[in-house]
C-alpha cells in the first residue's frame, strides 16, 4: 500500500452520472475487490473517497464510480493529464486463489464494476463464472464482463433491457459452488440469505463511509459473528455467514 | 538540511524529539500509519482512546465530512486496557517515540481503576480524555464542569505515577476555569482541545447524520477558536499543553506554540493526508530555517 500522484489518464462519462477513471497505477499488484481512496484536491475537502477496483493492467487502474457528492463532482472534472492522489491498494479483495469450480458473481448498480476486475481473475485462475447484473435502467460495463464470463444475466427495474424485475430472481445458488455479490445492502442480504438456504458459500463485499481507509480510526467498523471488524482493513470482502444484519 | 533547528521538546520530564504527536484516535496504535511511513519520526503518539473494558463503540454513520473539517462519532471503540497493556504496547514500543496512553471512562471508578492498570504497565504518559462527546454516559460530563473535573483528575492523580496529561473539551463551561481546576488537581500537562460537539442533518431522511444527534467536530474549521482556548489556557496555567485543534500545517504548528503551547497533536490532517505527521515535519524545520527559529522554544508564548 503506497500514498502517491498519479496523472489523469481519460476519465468519461458512460451512463447518467456514472464515470470511468482511468489513472496509472503506481502501486503494488491489485487483488480482485480492493479499492483505493482517492482525492484530487489538497485541503479543500477533508477525506479521501474510497472506491473500487473496476479494472487493472500493469500499468493502468480503472475506477467506475457514480457522482454522489462533492468528493466526487470534483473528481468526475478531472481531465486528462490532471493530476491526483491515490492511497492504497487498500483492503483485503476476494480470495480468488482458493475459489474453484462454477462461481457466481452477483452485482448491483455500482457494486458491479469491482466484479469484473473479480470476474477476470477467477477465470485466469481456472474458475467457470457466471455474472449477474442488475442495473436500475441504463446498461454499463456489461462488455467488459464478456471475456471472463460463461453466461452474463441481465435486469433493469422497468425491464428497458433484459430481465424486469430483482436480478436475484435469476439466481439458483445450487448451481454454483460459491457466489460472490457486491451492490446495495438489501440485494446482498437477499443473496445471502438464498445462499444460506442452499448451503452455498458466498461472500459479500461492503460499501461504508470512511475516513482513514487503512484501519486506524474505526469510522467504518462493522458489528461481525467474530466481533466488530473494520471494512477498509478486514473487508470490504466478508463471507457473508460472518455478518450479522 | 538541519541547519540546527532544534525541535526537541521536554514535557513532565519526558523528552520528545520533536513536539509532533498524533492525536488520540485518528492513529490506532501506529501500526497502520507505519505501513505508510516511519511513525518513529513523530515525537509521540497518543493511542486510541481506551476504557476499562473494551467497547463496540457507536452504532450508525461515524464520519461525516463538513466544510473544512468533519465530525465523528466513533463512540471509543477499542480492545480494552487490558489487551493494550498485553499487545498494544508493544505494538507501540517498536517505534521508539513517546508512548501516550489515552484513556476514556464512564464513571469514576473506571477512571481509577483504569489509570491504576495503565500507571503501571510501560508507558511513558498518561493522557486523560475527560472530554469524549461521544460518549453518552458520562465522558463529557467530566469535561463540561471544572469541580467535576477537579475531582476525577484528583483521583486518578491518586493511583497514577506516570506523568498525567488531561485533555480537555472545549464544550467546557469555561475552559480556563476548567484547566487550573486540573492543573490544581495534579495534572503534569493539558492537551487541548478535544473536538467541538455540533450536528448534522440529512435533509431527505428528515433525520440526524448520527444516532446520538451530536458528534464531535473537527479539522481546519475549529482551529481559530482551538488557538484562541490555547492561547487563554497558556495565558493561566504553568503546566506544559499540547495544542490541538485543526493542525494541518506547519505554520499551523508555529501558530500554536506562539500561542503558548509546548508540543502539538496532529489529528483530522492525517486523513487529508496519511503522510501528514512526516510531511509537517520535514516543513516545520525548512519554516524555523526561513524564520530564523534555532529552537523552537524560543518562540512559545510569544504572543
Amino acid at each position: 500500500m503506497r500514498y502517491f500522484e498519479s496523472r489523469v489518464i481519460a476519465n468519461q462519462r458512460v451512463a447518467d452520472d456514472i464515470f470511468v477513471l482511468q489513472v496509472e497505477r503506481n502501486s503494488a499488484e491489485v487483488a480482485a475487490g480492493q479499492f483505493y481512496m482517492l482525492k484530487s484536491w489538497d485541503k479543500e475537502l477533508t477525506l479521501m473517497r474510497p472506491v473500487s477496483v473496476f479494472k487493472a493492467d500493469e500499468s493502468v487502474l480503472w475506477f467506475m464510480y457514480r457522482v454522489v457528492g462533492s468528493g466526487t463532482s470534483r473528481i468526475s472534472a478531472l481531465m486528462p493529464g490532471d493530476k491526483m492522489r491515490l492511497l492504497g491498494p487498500c483492503g483485503n479483495g476476494y480470495p480468488c486463489d482458493a475459489l474453484k469450480g462454477r462461481i457466481a458473481v452477483v452485482g448491483g448498480g455500482l457494486g458491479i464494476p469491482p466484479l469484473c476486475e473479480t470476474a477476470k481473475t477467477l477465470k485466469a485462475r481456472g474458475a467457470t463464472v457466471d455474472a449477474y447484473l442488475g442495473f436500475r435502467d441504463a446498461l454499463f460495463a456489461v462488455e467488459d464482463f464478456e471475456p471472463h464470463c460463461e453466461n452474463i444475466f441481465i435486469s433493469t427495474e422497468k425491464g428497458e433491457e433484459g430481465y424486469r424485475g430483482f436480478i436475484t430472481d435469476l439466481l439458483s445458488p445450487e448451481n454454483y459452488d460459491t457466489v460472490i455479490t457486491c451492490g446495495p445492502e438489501v440485494m446482498m442480504r437477499k443473496v445471502a440469505s438464498m445462499c444460506a438456504m442452499t448451503d452455498t458459500r458466498c461472500y459479500c463485499s461492503l460499501e461504508h463511509r470512511m475516513a482513514c481507509g487503512i484501519g486506524a480510526c474505526l469510522g467504518c467498523s462493522i458489528r461481525t459473528k467474530s466481533g466488530m471488524r473494520r471494512v477498509c482493513k478486514d473487508g470490504p470482502v466478508f463471507l457473508s455467514s460472518e455478518l450479522e444484519w | 538540511m538541519d541547519k540546527n533547528v532544534t525541535l526537541s521538546v521536554e514535557i513532565a520530564g519526558v523528552p520528545f524529539k520533536n513536539p509532533l504527536v498524533a492525536a488520540s484516535g485518528t492513529f490506532g496504535f501506529g501500526g497502520e500509519y507505519d505501513e505508510l511511513y516511519d511513525v518513529g519520526c513523530l515525537g509521540g503518539i497518543s493511542s486510541k482512546g481506551l476504557t476499562l473494558h473494551p467497547k463496540d463503540g457507536n452504532e450508525g454513520i461515524r464520519v461525516w465530512e463538513t466544510a473544512s473539517g468533519m465530525m465523528n462519532s466513533v463512540g471509543l471503540q477499542n480492545p480494552g486496557i487490558d489487551e493494550f497493556i498485553d499487545t498494544g504496547i508493544a505494538q507501540m514500543r517498536q517505534f521508539g517515540n513517546v508512548l501516550i496512553a489515552n484513556m476514556g471512562g464512564h464513571s469514576m471508578e473506571d477512571y481509577v481503576a483504569g489509570a491504576a492498570k495503565l500507571s503501571n504497565a510501560d508507558i511513558d504518559m498518561l493522557e486523560l480524555n475527560i472530554s469524549c462527546p461521544n460518549v453518552k454516559s458520562g465522558g463529557m460530563a467530566f469535561g463540561i464542569k471544572a469541580e467535576v473535573a477537579r475531582e476525577v483528575v484528583k483521583a486518578v492523580r491518586d493511583v497514577c505515577h506516570k506523568p498525567l496529561i488531561v485533555k480537555l473539551s472545549p464544550n467546557a463551561e469555561n475552559i480556563v476555569d476548567m484547566a487550573m481546576a486540573c492543573e490544581d488537581a495534579g495534572a503534569d500537562a493539558l492537551s487541548l482541545v478535544n473536538t467541538f460537539q455540533a450536528m448534522a442533518i440529512d435533509i431527505h431522511k428528515r433525520k440526524p447524520v448520527f444516532n446520538n444527534v451530536y458528534a464531535g467536530l473537527s479539522g481546519a474549521a475549529i482551529k481559530p477558536i482551538a488557538l484562541r482556548m490555547v492561547h487563554a489556557v497558556c495565558q493561566k496555567v504553568r503546566v506544559p499543553v499540547f495544542g490541538m485543534g485543526g493542525v494541518y500545517t506547519a505554520e499551523d504548528v508555529l501558530e500554536f506554540v506562539m500561542a503558548g503551547a509546548t508540543a502539538v497533536q496532529i489529528g483530522t490532517v492525517n486523513f487529508n493526508n496519511p503522510l501528514a505527521g512526516r510531511d509537517i515535519l520535514d516543513a516545520l524545520v525548512r519554516l524555523c530555517q526561513q524564520e530564523g527559529i534555532s529552537n523552537i522554544s524560543e518562540v512559545r508564548g510569544v504572543c
